[in-house]
């Protein structure tokens, strides 16, 4: 019985990465390292005005002061960030006004990811932004968001387009000074999206960016603004991928939210950059600063994650709950496989009254990996009557992994109740044989198993995704079940 | 002993009572009956002195004083005691420990030496044995581990202990079995007095077998919507609420 | 970056005094633990003083207590005072062999050693290891020495003396040995001193330790245990804390326990200005059992700063840590509790519970429980909550005429009984109790007595 289990174990844990190819297509890119020169350059290249670039420059001499983050339970092999390249672009014909001149083989490769380019075959209802290494390709129903006043572009137009806002809101949710990748990020960023919900409007569909790395030697630094008005509604996805390489690739993106009074904003993630091979041999180091910042009265932001993929993931998605009767959201699985790391969490600031935050985690650690949970949760002297809960479960499939648990529970408040859980177990011999006692096998116990471990995140997720999401689970923690 | 006038309770902006008028004299027991959400717990809970409810207007005298401005202890010690529907578990409270405390405040109060040990231990004994409590009950933490039968138990010992002047029961019935319900009773009527008035709090009317109420009245949608003897507890019985709620109408 | 100049010269400070003092250290110490003395200060260089900047002492401020003005001595002690006229401890209803320790050194009046029934050795750790070199060597930094804490090598480095205790195998000790840990000078005085305890196997030590300040000067206390559980040893060691709220307190336990040993420890802190309390558990053989547990009252100013970690080196050991506080006032503190289970530490049961009650807005709370988990089959899990009394409990008390105040107190020692309810020798927890109770009332003055016979 324990044999057969491990077995099967141990082929649940060997599923191939589904997503590794590679589009041959001309790059536009800058030569290899860092420097100030660089940070122009890509500044020139996109044509920003003179803002923008201050704003790079002044980031980038920061980040030169800064030291990598070392508290993370993560072993990061030195980086030389001299030798990646920071601005690398798909080669594409003047401008995109139409989906005739997007390059056929960009729109393949999308294709091929599942995300089709062109309006009508798309899922009904989600809106896309496609970004390609550093640029974004396409952003799908811009004209019919228009018609309510969404503003749904990549960074790069908005920046041109919407200068205003992108001054305003820019750097207030995650200031450059935050921490070393944020600072990275600031200086090199590419694209992204941009995203305006005005006042009162519900956005009707759901918006999504779908991040690409394709180019060798290439670092993804993108920058996500999202900013809901008073009253307004917007739920917003990401994905992404990545072609299967011997090198580590750095991905360090910021993703920054302003929820202005009573507006609501849901981010959902399903991360699958490459996480390496079976030995550890190359995939993505994914260092992510996401924050949103609840700005009104009863606002509320719900962060959605799936994490399966990425060599090493340092990411923990925060809410700064300083309106009051605000409400901020983390729902988590990740993943760990093989020779994959992740140090993922979320930080819950209390500042206005009556604030409340849920945290529910989820890790499953398989192969060598090790997967840690660290979170903190913070009440300020004034966040009277504010509210915690928090979740944290482990599963550890097989006895060569690691899984963490790492909160930081901080309280400034006597009327605030804070309360965390967590658990560490492995699949029950017991739950296994009261499946295979009704007639399921082993193999597909498991997947039940996990698939009941982790529904009360992937219900949080809009249901396309949430199955999408549900197999991508189990494709990477397998080879046959599912 | 208690005159209730116009009392009008809300909770978070949403009115409960919306005009409550009693009138309970000493000697008397009252049932209040009425469906779930009428607000007969708030009604319990507003006498005690919880005070997560705004009263929005009316008067409550006890003996004459006001009630509404008291603690919940004050209360207590003036012999104002309250059934709790859903006994809170207190871990790591001794019985002892509690009932020790409160009998002593309530000496105190009165002007009283506190009860010697030996005194107490023989009172706890006594009453124990009235409700028919066991020892292994009476030695563990406050509620704690009890199933609900023992919690409600405990509650009439805690009364028999008290020795009030107005008890409110609020649904001591609710989840007892025939044998519980009995020693429940018991435990209320033995305690009868001219100088003490009962007020039963109550869903069904099996319980009104045994305590045999002087006035019953039906609290519907925040308001006493009828009154009567001990018959009426019988009409409704019969009718059901639905009767009731087609009486409002007619109201 | 003047943080870390400051602790450049702090430690610099430090190695001065062991070059200038070294020969006067060494005099009044025992030749085993000398040895240890020169690879302890090298290891201090290497490690300097904790700092904000790492995880272990995030919320400590270790510089600024000792940067505070205190007198090292390291010379015989000269006490003008008769401790034992002015201390008491004629303890009615608890009987234990008492042991002085007098700012860090033993205390004695001509006997340095003492052999209690069934063999059991007990006194001064600097004559033992003189009497028992073989016995000392055995144990002694064996357990602390592979720390990562400079503070510990500090330890090794300056402490000349402290307690030991010895139960050779299969012997249960009958009295509890109190151990009265006394702070008294003229001036501000730090000491550091070092305790030893042994259980051989089969063998059984039930020890308590009373902390106390007799003088109204700045003290700090930096001191080392280390306790050795034998295979199916049993050892209960319970920590009273009660220096004035001028007095700096860091303690650091290691205690190391062999196959099917069950050691516990409750650290009971009820006044003292800065306390931090170390403790580290090794389980080193299977079917070990670890509890420890800890309760901390604090109010004004003071600091009270708990941090376990828990080693499952061997596999079906049992851990639980449970640690409460209250806070009034504007006092702060800190938990961290690590339960780390070995790659091969199958079949673990570890659990760690911290709880908080927090009666001001003023008052500060961190709590840190850690899981780091290496192996499938185990059942690890924690909690921590921070929050305050429970209305509802409150309001069944109050209905039944008990006072609002009363009430409270009344919730509030049912709270931290739960810690105390786990001391095994009855005597003591009763003792306890009655201090906590006490404690709560505001009745417990900082105390020059005995903290046994002031109930």
């Amino acid at each position: 019985m324990q044999n057969e289990q491990d077995q099967i174990l141990n082929e649940v844990t060997t599923g191939e990465y589904k997503f590794g190819f590679y589009t041959d297509i001309e790059q536009d890119s800058i030569a290899k390292g860092l420097n100030e020169d660089v940070v122009r350059m890509i500044s020139a290249k996109k044509k920003e005005p003179e803002f923008m670039l201050e704003f790079r420059l002044k980031a980038y001499r920061h980040w030169l002061t800064m030291k990598m983050p070392e508290w993370a339970h993560l072993k990061i092999p030195e980086i030389d960030y001299q030798d990646h390249i920071y601005y690398s672009a798909p080669v594409q014909r003047a401008k995109l006004n139409s989906l005739d001149e997007v390059d056929p083989e960009l729109l393949e490769t999308f294709n091929k990811l599942g995300i089709p380019l062109e309006e009508q075959k798309h899922l009904s209802g989600v809106a896309v932004d496609a970004v390609m290494d550093s640029i974004s390709v396409k952003t799908t129903f811009r004209e019919a968001l228009a018609e309510l006043g969404i503003i749904f572009c990549s960074f790069s137009e908005a920046v041109k387009e919407h200068p205003d806002l992108v001054k305003q809101y820019m750097g207030s949710v995650v200031p450059y000074t935050d921490n070393y990748f944020a600072a990275l990020n600031s200086a090199v960023f590419s694209d992204g999206s941009f995203c305006f919900i005005p006042k009162g409007v519900r956005c009707p569909m759901e918006l999504s960016t779908y991040f690409r790395i394709n180019a060798a030697n290439t670092g993804q630094f993108e920058r996500t603004l999202i900013v809901a008005e008073d009253k307004s509604y917007v739920s917003y996805l990401e994905g992404c991928t990545a072609p299967m390489r011997d090198e580590n690739q750095l991905h360090a993106a910021i993703v920054e939210i302003v929820a202005m009074e009573s507006a609501e904003v849901k981010y959902a993630t399903v991360q699958n950059w490459y996480p390496g091979n079976k030995e550890g041999k190359g995939g993505i180091y994914n260092f992510v600063t996401k924050r949103g910042i609840c700005k009104g009265d009863n606002s509320k932001i719900s962060w959605t994650q799936v994490e399966t993929g990425s060599a090493i993931t340092w990411k923990y998605p925060s809410c700064i709950l300083k309106g009051h009767n605000t409400t901020g959201e983390f729902y988590s699985v990740a993943v760990t496989n093989n020779h994959q790391q992740a140090d993922t969490g979320t930080k819950m600031i209390h500042i206005g009254k009556n604030s409340r935050s849920i945290i529910v985690s989820k890790g499953i650690s398989a192969g060598v990996s090790n997967n840690s949970y660290r979170g903190q949760v913070k009440v300020l002297r004034g966040a009277d009557n504010a509210r915690n809960f928090s979740q944290c479960d482990s599963l550890l499939l097989g006895d060569k992994c690691g899984a963490h648990t790492f909160p930081y529970i901080e309280s400034a408040n006597h009327s605030a109740i804070i309360e965390h859980e967590a658990t560490t177990s492995k699949i029950g011999e017991d739950q296994i044989f009261y499946c295979n006692q009704r007639g399921i096998s082993t193999e597909d116990a498991i997947g039940l198993i996990i698939n009941g471990y982790t529904k009360e995140v992937l219900n949080k997720l809009p249901m396309e995704f949430a199955v999408e999401a549900q197999k991508l689970l189990l494709i990477s923690l397998e080879g046959s079940v599912g | 002993m208690l005159v209730i006038k116009d009392l009008r309770v809300s909770i978070e902006g949403e009115e409960i009572l919306k005009g409550i008028n009693l009138e309970v004299n000493a000697g008397e027991v009252h049932a209040i009956m009425g469906p779930n959400g009428s607000g007969k717990s708030t009604l319990a809970a507003i006498l005690a002195g919880r005070d997560i409810y705004e009263i929005n207007s009316g008067t409550v005298l006890y003996k004459g004083e006001d009630l509404l401005d008291k603690s919940p202890e004050e209360r207590a010690k003036d012999g104002l005691f309250l059934g709790f529907q859903y006994p809170i578990e207190i871990p790591g409270v001794s019985m002892v420990n509690f009932m020790k405390t409160a009998i002593n405040e309530m000496r105190k109060h009165r002007g009283e030496e506190p009860l010697s040990a030996s005194e107490f231990l023989k009172k706890m004994r006594e009453k124990k044995d009235l409700v028919e409590i066991s020892s292994s009950l009476t030695n563990r933490s406050v509620n704690e581990g009890f199933s609900g039968g023992e919690k409600k138990k405990n509650e009439i010992f805690q009364m028999a202990m008290l020795e009030p002047q107005l008890a409110i029961l609020d649904e001591t019935d609710s989840g007892l079995d025939i044998d519980a319900l009995r020693i429940v009773a018991r435990g209320v009527n033995n305690l009868k007095s001219p100088h003490n008035a009962t007020i039963v709090i109550t869903h069904y009317q099996r319980l009104l077998e045994y305590i045999v109420p002087d006035f019953v009245h039906v609290l519907f949608n925040g308001r006493i919507v009828k009154s009567g003897g001990k018959e009426l507890a019988l009409l409704l019985e019969e009718k059901g609420y639905e009767w009731v709620r087609s009486e409002e109408v007619n109201l | 970056m003047s943080t870390i100049t400051e602790n450049i010269s702090l430690k610099e400070q430090f190695l001065d005094l062991y070059r200038s003092s070294s020969k006067e250290i060494a005099v009044n110490s025992a030749p085993l633990m000398n040895t240890h003395r020169d690879k302890a200060i090298i290891k201090l260089e290497k490690l300097g003083f904790p700092s904000r900047g790492g995880e272990e002492y995030r919320y400590a401020d270790i510089e600024s207590v000792f940067k505070q003005d205190m007198e090292k001595s390291f010379g015989n002690q000269k006490i003008n005072i008769n401790i034992r006229e002015i201390f008491h401890c004629d303890v009615p209803d608890i009987d234990t062999n008492l042991f002085l320790l007098v700012n860090g050194m033993f205390y004695n009046n001509g006997q340095m050693l003492k052999e209690l029934p069934g063999g059991i050795i007990a006194g001064s750790l600097s004559q033992a290891a003189k009497d028992y070199p073989g016995l000392v060597e055995k144990h002694y930094d064996r357990y602390a020495g592979s720390s990562k804490d400079g503070l510990v090598a500090l330890n090794t480095a300056f402490a000349q003396d402290g307690i030991f205790i010895y139960a050779p195998r299969g012997v249960k000790m009958e009295k509890p040995v109190q151990i009265v840990n006394i702070m008294i000078s003229e001036a501000g005085l730090m000491a550091q001193h070092r305790n030893l305890f042994v259980a051989e196997e089969d063998a059984e030590l039930n020890i308590v330790v009373c902390d106390h300040s007799l003088s109204a000067h700045r003290f700090l206390t930096n001191s080392v245990n280390e306790v050795f559980a034998g295979e199916r040893a049993q050892i209960n060691l319970t920590r009273i804390q009660n220096e004035h709220n001028g007095s700096s307190q860091i303690t650091h336990s290691f205690n190391h326990q062999e196959t099917g040993s069950n050691l516990a420890t409750n650290i009971i802190s009820l006044h003292g200005g800065f306390i931090r309390n170390n403790v580290y558990v090794k389980l080193n053989g299977e079917h070990a059992e670890n509890h420890s547990m800890g309760l901390y009252l604090s109010d004004k100013g003071q600091y009270i700063d708990n941090f376990v970690f828990i080693d499952h080196a061997s596999p079906n050991c049992f851990s639980n840590q449970l640690y409460k506080g209250v806070m009034d006032d504007y006092a702060s503190g800190a938990f961290t509790g690590r339960i780390l289970v070995r790659r091969d530490a199958q079949k673990t049961n570890a659990y760690q519970s911290n709880n908080n009650i927090l009666l001001t807005d003023d008052a500060r709370m961190h709590s840190r429980p850690q899981l780091e988990i290496y192996a499938d089959d185990v059942k690890c899990s924690h909690g921590s909550t921070m929050g305050q009394i429970d209305e509802n409990a409150l309001f069944y008390l109050r209905s039944r005429g008990i006072d609002h105040r009363e009430a409270r107190l009344l919730l509030m020692f049912a709270y931290t009984h739960e810690v105390i309810q786990n001391i095994k020798v009855k005597a003591l927890r009763e003792r306890i109790d009655d201090l906590v109770n006490k404690r709560l009332r505001g009745e417990l003055s900082r105390c020059n007595n005995c903290a046994m016979q002031c109930g």
